[in-house]
């Protein structure tokens, strides 16, 4: 699994080709969801774009007409970042600077808010235990991947904010 | 909170408010906690959004993931508004309200 590191000011990390299809793949589902898929009734979309004022519908309503369209724009601009970054279709390098580092860092958490809200991750929810119960159920699930992909992008977040911050 | 990395705890406390005018002081924005954010990267949000310090920021994420919520920012609606919309960017769960 691919790590990010901090080498002469730049973030970088050596993707295997698996790896760059599932980042192109979750980063294009975001991407979809907030185009074409964009439906305020999804529980994905309600926790990309929360309601600023949960007791006050009017309120809110008008906080996102003032602000929705700006952070739909920044939401697909960040996934578009890691888009632009893989190498095409195979194998290779990721070489990020701090802006396209961060881009990525606010991607990554969006692809993994939406896989939580659809995998209904809750507090306390052990991945490891999610995920033994649904390969004990059927190996080749659609669950298994989703679960394995929602694991992997967090480890990747977090080592990339860790060579952020280090 | 989803914490991968044990944060340190430091046990500072650190007043919101002292700076700001009375007049101002009458809104502010609330972090909730949700199972996805890891623990370190909703501290970086706060210490890059609101220029906290570390210890600040651990503080403050610490109050999310334990008591379920924390007031990260206190002034006016429209501050507040503002900086509600950037922390939804960030995919933190944040809300304005009256102080």
């Amino acid at each position: 699994m691919s790590m990010f590191h901090r080498q002469a000011g730049r973030y970088v990390a050596v993707f295997a080709v698996d790896e760059v299809r599932v980042l192109r793949k979750v980063a294009s589902e975001v991407v979809g969801l907030l185009t074409d898929g964009f439906d305020h009734t999804d529980p994905v979309v309600g926790r990309l774009f929360p309601a600023v004022y949960p007791k006050d519908a009017p309120d809110t309503a008008e906080f996102r007409r003032y602000t929705e369209g700006d952070l739909k724009t920044a939401k697909i601009d960040q996934a578009g970042a890691i888009l632009a970054a893989l190498p095409d279709e195979a194998s290779g390098e990721v070489r990020l600077d701090a802006e396209a580092a961060e881009a990525w860092l606010r991607a990554l958490n969006d692809a993994r808010l939406a896989m939580g809200v659809r995998l209904e991750i809750k507090d306390g929810t052990d991945l490891g235990e999610e995920l033994d119960d649904a390969v004990a159920e059927d190996p080749g699930s659609s669950r298994v991947f989703q679960l394995s992909v929602y694991a992997y992008l967090g480890y990747l977040q977090e080592s990339l904010l860790n060579a952020l911050i280090d | 909170m989803g914490g991968m990395a044990a944060p340190q705890v430091a046990p500072v406390e650190t007043p919101d408010t002292d700076e700001v005018p009375a007049s101002d002081r009458q809104w502010v924005t609330i972090v909730w906690d949700d199972p996805v954010n890891l623990m370190t990267y909703v501290t970086w949000v706060f210490q890059k959004l609101f220029g906290y310090s570390r210890e600040r920021a651990e503080q403050l994420m610490l109050d999310v993931h334990h008591k379920g919520r924390a007031v990260v920012s206190t002034g006016a609606r429209e501050r507040m508004e503002h900086d509600a919309s950037q922390l939804h960017a960030y995919g933190l769960w944040a809300t304005v309200d009256r102080s």
